[in-house]
């Protein structure tokens, strides 16, 4: 599609059944893409389609129906190749989800490291980007270091080249490309720089990056590329890690188990190549053929329209949140090198409180840490909400959560301010 | 399954003003339960003297409902033996995993039973346990310490 053809959000939003839904009596207002994005009727199509009639297993049965599923599974690694600028198709391995792809990462790479050795994470990232590291220092007796952030939610590089974070002891840097909460878009070409300056291996969480962004992971400048298929319209059950190939050629195996090998013998094993050495066992097949339509189905609208759309809804969103009573934005508050998801504070309501009030009102928004404990230690606050939007997300939908916000506020503002305590006796007891 | 009646006021008058809040010695176990998946906290102390609870303090950081929800635990559970406080905790839970189908003996549960309308949000289940769990984890371990003295 031409740049000049308005972005049609109604258009859009008809391919996707789920939106057109209710919540008890309220029309759905979705704003937890960050969580999982929802899935248009082709991707639904595509995988019951594969299922009812092209269904058999991959690589090994040598039938018609083996023919079929294996052109399937792998076209969609192709897609899934080309929809990210991989240089070829054999840098895609499939995984579960993104937190198994960094583990991969993690658990190959910690073949490499020894006691002295540094990791370097953020304190911006998602578990799954925290936790795999910590277990392969543990492992090897690496030390796990910390990018840290500014007050305003980006990552201080100027602390870091300040205490040469990043130095000759670092063998990998893992970084997320957007933060899941924040929002904040990471110069990661940049810091994929210095990292490689020292000679270590760069890991780029994409979980929030490849759904939203045109994505060409050699501009990344990473070494391995981790996301997952259900936050960009495919389903659950299937994750991606992209690697350079000849990385990928130079790591051990992850999980062993069959597919995995070139000879097994009662002595020992060889390894297949890169990316089946990494896909033991039966891969989630229906889920990779289903990432595919969905890469088929973002490709078609154009990522740089999607991406277009989704600032422009930020943008607007981070407006009229400012202006509810109440609303504490964390993270940047300008679109400014800024994804979709926008976490805030409201008074100090506990976002479980807040996410139920808004449910009732059939605004479906995230309450609680998100993952990211580390960070919002690092913020000083225990927990908050969050509403991110995706490609078909409106306006109309951001002015619902605002008015459902303001609501909230003084529910809860009113019913818990201006009424006399109901028992002063009672009270009077605590500590008896 | 209005958001109201998961909001009662007995919930908010105990959120607003906990009922035995705070951290108070003597104390005969410490426990520290987390909700993983809202990162709600939990530290309880109880001491338990002459095979009754003598007190329930705690700190905690949490939602309207797991906050309540421990206040009004403490009213509940403090003066009487643990064997009690155990039973009040399996009555509770019952009542809380039904799914609005269970309803509580008022005269047994007092204010605890505004929390019927929070067994329907299967959601804040886990949230109006946590402080219930950490005193049955807390008394059981007061309790076996004593056994062995």
């Amino acid at each position: 599609m031409s740049q000049s053809v308005p972005y049609d959000v109604e258009a859009v939003r008809r391919d996707f059944p789920i939106l057109q839904r209710r919540v008890g009596s309220q029309p759905l207002t979705y704003l937890d893409s960050a969580n999982t994005s929802q899935k248009p009727q082709v991707v639904v199509d595509t995988i019951a389609d594969h299922l009812l009639q092209h269904n058999a297993n991959v690589a090994r049965a040598m039938h018609q129906l083996g023919a079929e599923a294996t052109e399937s599974f792998e076209g969609a690694r192709s897609k899934v190749a080309t929809f990210v600028g991989a240089a070829r198709p054999e840098e895609i391995i499939f995984t579960k989800n993104a937190s198994e792809a960094l583990n991969l990462a993690a658990y190959t790479l910690a073949a490499r490291l020894k006691p002295g050795d540094e990791v370097v994470v953020s304190v911006m990232e998602h578990h799954s980007n925290i936790v795999p590291w910590q277990l392969a220092c543990q492992r090897t007796g690496a030390t796990l270091r910390w990018f840290d952030i500014t007050d305003d939610g980006r990552l201080d590089l100027e602390a870091a080249r300040r205490e040469g974070l990043v130095n000759e002891r670092t063998k990998v840097v893992s970084l997320t490309w957007v933060s899941n909460m924040l929002g904040t878009i990471n110069p990661v070409a940049e810091v994929a720089a210095w990292a490689h300056s020292v000679g270590a291996v760069v890991v780029v969480d994409a979980s929030q990056g490849v759904p939203h962004l045109p994505t060409d992971v050699a501009a990344l400048g990473a070494d391995l590329v981790a996301f997952t298929g259900h936050k960009m319209v495919g389903p659950t059950g299937i994750g991606v890690l992209w690697g350079r190939y000849d990385l990928l050629a130079a790591l051990p195996p992850f999980l062993g188990g069959g597919e995995m090998i070139e000879v097994v013998k009662m002595t020992g094993s060889t390894y297949a190549a890169p990316p089946h050495r990494f896909e033991a066992g039966t891969p989630p097949i229906a889920e990779a053929v289903g990432l595919g339509a969905a890469v088929d189905y973002l490709t078609g609208i154009g990522m740089d329209r999607i991406a277009a759309h989704e600032h422009e809804l930020t943008a607007y969103a981070l407006t009229r949140l400012a202006d509810v009573p109440g609303v504490q934005i964390l993270g940047p508050t300008k679109a400014v090198d800024r994804g979709g998801a926008i976490s805030f504070t409201l008074g100090d309501i506990h976002p479980h409180d807040v996410m139920q009030l808004l449910d009732a009102a059939g605004v479906a928004v995230r309450g609680g840490h998100h993952c990211a404990r580390p960070l919002h230690e690092r913020l000083g606050i225990q927990s908050s909400i969050r509403a991110s939007s995706y490609l078909y997300t409106t306006t109309d939908e951001i002015d619902g959560l605002a008015d459902a916000l303001d609501h909230t506020h003084a529910f809860f503002t009113g019913r818990l301010a201006s009424r006399p305590a109901r028992d002063e006796v009672k009270l009077g007891q605590g500590g008896s | 399954m209005s958001v109201e009646s998961l909001y009662q006021e007995i919930i908010l008058d105990h959120y607003r003003a906990k009922h035995h809040s705070g951290l108070r010695e003597p104390y005969d176990v410490e426990v520290h339960h987390v909700n993983p998946s809202c990162g709600d906290e939990l530290t309880l102390r109880v001491s338990v003297v002459g095979g009754e609870v003598a007190d329930v303090s705690y700190d905690g950081v949490g939602c309207s409902i797991s906050q309540a929800s421990t206040s009004v635990m403490s009213d509940l559970v403090i003066g009487g033996s643990p064997a009690r406080a155990l039973e009040l905790h399996d009555g509770f839970q019952q009542m809380i995993q039904g799914k609005g189908e269970i309803s509580l003996d008022e005269d047994t549960y007092e204010d605890a039973v505004a929390f019927e309308g929070v067994a329907k949000f299967v959601g804040r289940v886990k949230c109006a346990m946590l402080g219930w769990a950490a005193v049955r984890d807390a008394l059981l371990q007061a309790t076996a310490m004593e056994g062995k003295s």
